[in-house]
């Protein structure tokens, strides 16, 4: 990538947080009930001041017009100030930061048992295409990807966490142990599709021209395939990799909310779910922001990996 | 239409997951039939009861039966993903052929909307949608087609960005044809089947996104008997009543499945460049 294009990148990422932020605002002023009175009140029926409720009604600006109220948002934003959210009762900032470590975490944790099954699964498979290994390997991918991943998490707290009672069944905070069993949830589902993937990436390189003049030259299998057929291929799986862990980060809610793991997608939906629009909003542009910066980063990294595309001065 | 009877008729995976597809729709219309008890009917003298001959996937802690619920639970899961993929199928077809046939500034705002849902992870778009939308089958159904529709609507812009350069289509713009006509005529019978094929493998997948959003709880609402939301009420007995997770649970994998190896073959009936299987 050229410094232009890389430009080009960081403008287009602005441009999508400007319409997302501009799009939960919009839902947010949709939602049915009065936020106020819920920020107030939270989930409980407590019995509110009309005046209580206008005065905070317009110190947050909210009696002024809709495009107002956004414009006044974003400037806030711009200053590092996304609001201050009553559910966890600090600025919305400062539990996005809190918020981070346990998904990045867990993000990191779960791509590293993914890698560590579907790399070796996926290359054997290729190679030995239609053996019995391969025919498993299959059948394993297959299942893993119709398995929802709430239910593999439920299945795995109930086996692990009572049954055999080898790992704790209350998470709330990080630690190796209680980091286990969400990352294997999310391992499984991604390794069948990764797998899948680096069985193809693989297939396809095994049938390129170069594979089969490397072989009318003799040279040995295992040459062609870790010289010559792995290099290849590495380059879409890292792609893939790049959207894997992009897709994690606010894929991974569902899974954080099984196992009460203390990460952003976890906060997003507890926001939701208690009507904190201020956290909401906050949350869901600091997602995209995260996911834009990673598949940039991504894109970025071919440079180094690809000599074809580095720039001939 | 032909070539399905056709691969019903060669094709054996096809005919017999095509089968596996039609039984669970049956499962779903005779859930009353069949149901041995009224799925919503509380009996709280026989709260978690283990399954047994008279209650097969057990009770839960209001008595009703989750063999029932489960049956029933196809209804609600089914008609749920049939009209998500409907939707979603519908919107994104309909802006992709816009966009390619129209070119300019529609293909310019469509496209740089579908930009933008696509450099974002649509899940968690989804989950604010219907959450802040409120709980309810109808949201959930409307927060995924927001999310889902941009694939759709690239993959037809793309085809038809292709077929309009063909020949034919040329000739029936030279000849005056009115762009409903060639839309309809020219356009859209070749690019239906393979948006019908990407619809038939996404179903698998919509629906783990539907049962995931009534799992949070914003998706059906209690007391209805569906999958996902039956899973979110089963987490809270974990200890006490497992079977009341693990039944919905092997509901929705047993339907993902079908569903899934359904699609695998009907894409290898429909797509006439897959003669050659890897």
């Amino acid at each position: 990538m050229t410094k232009k294009q890389i430009l080009a990148r960081i403008g287009q990422i602005v441009l999508v947080l400007l319409g997302i932020s501009f799009i939960t605002f919009a839902l947010v002023m949709l939602a049915p009930g009065d936020v106020v009175r819920q920020m107030i009140a939270g989930n409980e029926d407590i019995m509110v001041s009309q005046a209580e409720i206008d005065a905070l009604r317009a110190e947050l600006g909210l009696d002024k017009p809709f495009f107002f109220q956004y414009l006044d948002w974003l400037g806030r934003a711009l200053q590092g100030n996304l609001g201050f959210s009553y559910m966890v009762k600090k600025p919305v900032v400062e539990a996005l930061w809190e918020g981070l470590p346990g998904t990045v975490l867990l993000s990191l944790a779960s791509l590293f048992m993914m890698m560590v099954v579907s790399i070796p699964a996926g290359i054997y498979s290729a190679v030995k295409r239609g053996s019995v290994v391969d025919n498993i390997v299959r059948v394993f991918t297959f299942m893993g990807v119709s398995m929802p991943g709430f239910w593999v998490g439920l299945m795995l707290l109930w086996i692990f966490g009572l049954k055999l009672d080898l790992l704790p069944i209350v998470g709330g905070e990080i630690s190796l142990e209680t980091l286990i069993m969400p990352s294997l949830t999310l391992a499984i589902a991604m390794a069948s599709k990764y797998t899948r993937q680096v069985r193809t990436a693989i297939l396809e390189e095994l049938h390129q021209d170069y594979v089969v003049g490397a072989r009318a030259r003799g040279m040995t299998e295992s040459h062609i395939l870790w010289k010559e057929v792995l290099p290849n291929a590495m380059l879409p799986l890292i792609t893939l990799l790049g959207l894997s862990l992009g897709n994690l980060l606010g894929g991974a809610a569902v899974i954080e909310m099984v196992f009460q793991w203390p990460g952003l997608g976890r906060l997003a939906i507890e926001a939701i779910t208690y009507r904190d629009f201020q956290l909401v909003q906050g949350v869901v542009v600091w997602i995209a922001l995260m996911y834009m910066v990673i598949n940039l980063v991504v894109d970025m990294s071919y440079n180094h990996l690809d000599p074809r595309l580095r720039k001939v001065r | 239409m032909e070539t399905l009877v056709n691969g019903f008729k060669t094709n054996r995976a096809f005919a017999v997951t095509s089968l596996l597809v039609l039984l669970l729709l049956a499962i779903a219309l005779a859930a009353p039939i069949i149901s041995p008890f009224d799925p919503t009917h509380a009996e709280m003298k026989d709260a978690f009861l283990e399954p047994s001959m008279t209650h097969l996937f057990g009770t839960d802690k209001l008595g009703r039966d989750c063999f029932s619920r489960v049956l029933y639970g196809a209804r609600a899961s089914l008609t749920g993903v049939l009209v998500l993929v409907a939707s979603v199928f519908l919107v994104g077809t309909t802006m992709g052929v816009l966009s390619g046939y129209f070119g300019g500034k529609v293909d310019i705002i469509i496209m740089r909307f579908s930009d933008m849902m696509i450099s974002f992870p649509g899940m968690i778009l989804a989950i604010a949608i219907a959450g802040i939308m409120g709980g309810s089958l109808v949201n959930a159904v409307i927060a995924l087609t927001i999310v889902s529709w941009t694939k759709y609507a690239r993959l037809a812009r793309s085809m038809v960005l292709k077929v309009k350069r063909r020949d034919y289509v040329e000739a029936a713009i030279v000849n005056g044809g009115t762009s409903p006509h060639i839309l309809w005529v020219h356009i859209l019978p070749n690019i239906l089947p393979m948006m019908v094929i990407t619809a038939a493998a996404d179903i698998g997948a919509l629906m783990m996104e539907l049962a995931g959003l009534s799992f949070l709880g914003f998706g059906s609402q209690p007391p209805a008997p569906e999958w996902g939301l039956m899973l979110n009420e089963g987490r809270q007995q974990l200890q006490t009543a497992p079977w009341l997770m693990i039944f919905p649970g092997l509901a929705i994998f047993v339907t993902v499945v079908i569903f899934n190896l359904w699609g695998d073959n009907l894409r290898d009936v429909l797509d006439p460049r897959n003669d050659v299987k890897d």
